[in-house]
């Protein structure tokens, strides 16, 4: 096919290339607001270091093990087929059918495993090695990010031709799976294998700047629009469809997040608004484009109530979360990825691949339903194992968590030499001068 | 001779009396921010479901220096501007000063208020 360049969805992907890329200092500022005061740079950091690190993996091998000559059997592409995104064609884009040249689809698809990797750093708030850190990112990018990314997206094992194929085509609009499912789960490992901050569950650890939580949860939303609509690759009705889905889902699951804490707590917080914002988001973000207006409402409540009631989860298991990767983004991205199965719809504008059936409620039967059910546990089974299996190594290698003084003291300070607020360094004095 | 009176009063009182530390002639005074807990202890707060009681509440603490003669009926100024008749308003106590001195003077004693 002779690629003819389409300006119109060029500049839209573009765009929408850069909201995604936002969306990771906006969660540095989601994550940071939560965290004590002692360690918010710490916080920050991890999701800027992400930035870095995932974004060189993807230029150098990462685009190409993911949408690479798969090197048989579905599991991974060929990671040196497009080898530092040199050489190839426009015609060889994943978008070309939407006019779309490569390097600016390439671009695109890094911001996914960027914000994908970001998000596990909350469930390891206050006690990691900066450098541990960066080297998990370098292999856990490599060994799960890349392999279940071309699972889904790059006509692997959970893709149309792979687990589910006599089944149904399953449908993954924009990352329920690869980005949401993935990371939570990589967060409950880490979390477990990390162990409990010191004082966990008896010192009270309460965000320490809320308007950062609220900015950054504006910031993730707004970006988010390019995350969803984005998906769609092109400027048309669907990108239309994911991104009023993106506004519905999530205000829905940001007033269904207050009414639990309202009912069980007795008030509706900010904490609780910006955190129903991010269960909305990532609900809604496989079915994106996949259901009309009423399956969005639908999974807009039903994330805001289940992610509220499951964030109390870790202090029943024990196991310290600290910012609740895993009950916003696992048990969201199940949510979204699951209620597919019901709600999946061709009709009203929505996107429909090859081979995918209507959800329960749409006249589809169970067929979808068992599909998005198969998908959904692949990843958590095959993300768990290989998250597991990674954090073990580096545990027994180069050490993951840093001293309890370091920890107790702030690790902004013991780590990165600073401290975010002058309150914290009262008393302290300039000892040598600045060259 | 010379007292110090100290209150200890909800935040949002403080302008209140202030200005009717003003009316009364006292002519300088120091604020500062305080927190601690009386009877009412402190309160709860929840975050995504986790419930923290924070058990010190922020407080204002205003410092007066006064003569003798006047510590009573100042001390009567700052408990009426304070008062709104809930749990958590505060306290408000005399201590004698064996000395003052003017920074700017050198003064000492009355003299130096």
């Amino acid at each position: 096919m002779e690629f003819e360049l389409d300006s119109g969805n060029t500049a839209f992907m573009l765009t929408a290339a850069s909201l995604v890329l936002l969306m990771t200092p906006g969660l540095a500022f989601f994550y940071g607001g939560m965290v004590r005061g002692k360690s918010v740079l710490n916080m920050m950091m991890m999701s800027f270091g992400a930035i870095g690190v995932a974004g060189l993996i993807w230029v150098l091998y990462g685009y190409s093990a993911v949408f690479g000559g798969d090197l048989g059997g579905g599991w991974l592409g060929n990671p040196f087929e497009f080898f530092g995104l040199q050489g190839a064609t426009d015609d060889q884009s994943l978008m070309a059918a939407s006019g779309v040249p490569f390097l600016v689809a390439a671009g695109y698809q890094a911001t996914f495993a960027i914000i994908t990797v970001a998000l596990i750093s909350g469930a390891v708030a206050d006690r990691m090695k900066f450098g541990a850190w960066l080297v998990f990112t370098a292999v856990w990018v490599t060994v799960v990010y890349l392999p279940l990314a071309h699972w889904v997206w790059g006509g692997g094992l959970l893709s149309a031709t792979g687990l589910t194929e006599g089944l149904s085509t399953p449908i993954d609009f924009a990352g329920g799976t690869v980005v949401h499912i993935n990371a939570g789960t990589a967060g409950l490992v880490l979390a477990i294998v990390l162990g409990k901050r010191r004082g966990f569950g008896k010192e009270a650890m309460r965000p320490h700047n809320l308007p950062f939580v609220m900015l950054g949860a504006a910031l993730l939303w707004f970006g988010w629009f390019g995350f969803n609509a984005g998906s769609e690759f092109a400027a048309d009705n669907v990108a239309g469809r994911a991104w009023l889905n993106t506004l519905l889902a999530t205000g829905i699951a940001m007033l269904a997040w207050l009414a639990t804490e309202k009912v069980r707590d007795g008030h509706a917080t900010s904490l609780g608004a910006a955190s129903g914002i991010v269960a909305g988001l990532v609900a809604i973000t496989p079915a994106a484009a996949a259901v009309d207006t009423w399956g969005a409402i639908a999974i807009g409540i039903v994330a805001g109530v289940l992610c509220a009631l499951a964030v109390g989860l870790k202090f029943r298991f024990g196991y310290d979360d600290s910012l609740d990767v895993v009950g916003v983004h696992l048990v969201g991205g199940l949510v979204g990825t699951i209620l597919i199965g019901f709600f999946a719809t061709d009709a009203n504008s929505t996107w429909y691949p090859d081979g995918a059936q209507n959800g329960l409620f749409y006249g589809g039967g169970l067929t979808q339903l068992a599909t998005q059910t198969i998908v959904a546990l692949a990843a958590v089974l095959f993300s768990f194992t290989a998250t597991y299996v990674i954090a073990l190594i580096l545990k027994a290698t180069i050490g993951l968590r840093v001293s309890d003084e370091a920890e107790v003291g702030g690790i902004d300070l013991a780590v990165h030499a600073e401290t975010a607020y002058e309150t914290l360094g009262v008393g302290a004095r300039v000892v040598t001068e600045v060259k | 001779m010379t007292k110090l009176v100290t209150a200890v009063i909800q935040p949002h009182r403080l302008d209140d009396v202030k200005s009717a530390l003003e009316a009364a002639g006292v002519r300088g005074l120091t604020v500062s921010e305080a927190s601690g807990y009386g009877r009412q202890r402190g309160h709860t707060e929840v975050y995504r479901g986790a419930e923290y009681t924070v058990d010190l509440v922020p407080k204002v603490k205003i410092d007066v220096l006064v003569s003798d003669e006047d510590a009573a009926s100042v001390t009567e100024v700052i408990v009426r501007a304070a008062q709104t008749g809930k749990i958590g308003d505060g306290k408000v106590w005399v201590v004698p000063v064996e000395d003052v001195a003017r920074v700017r003077t050198g003064e000492h004693g009355d003299d130096a208020l």
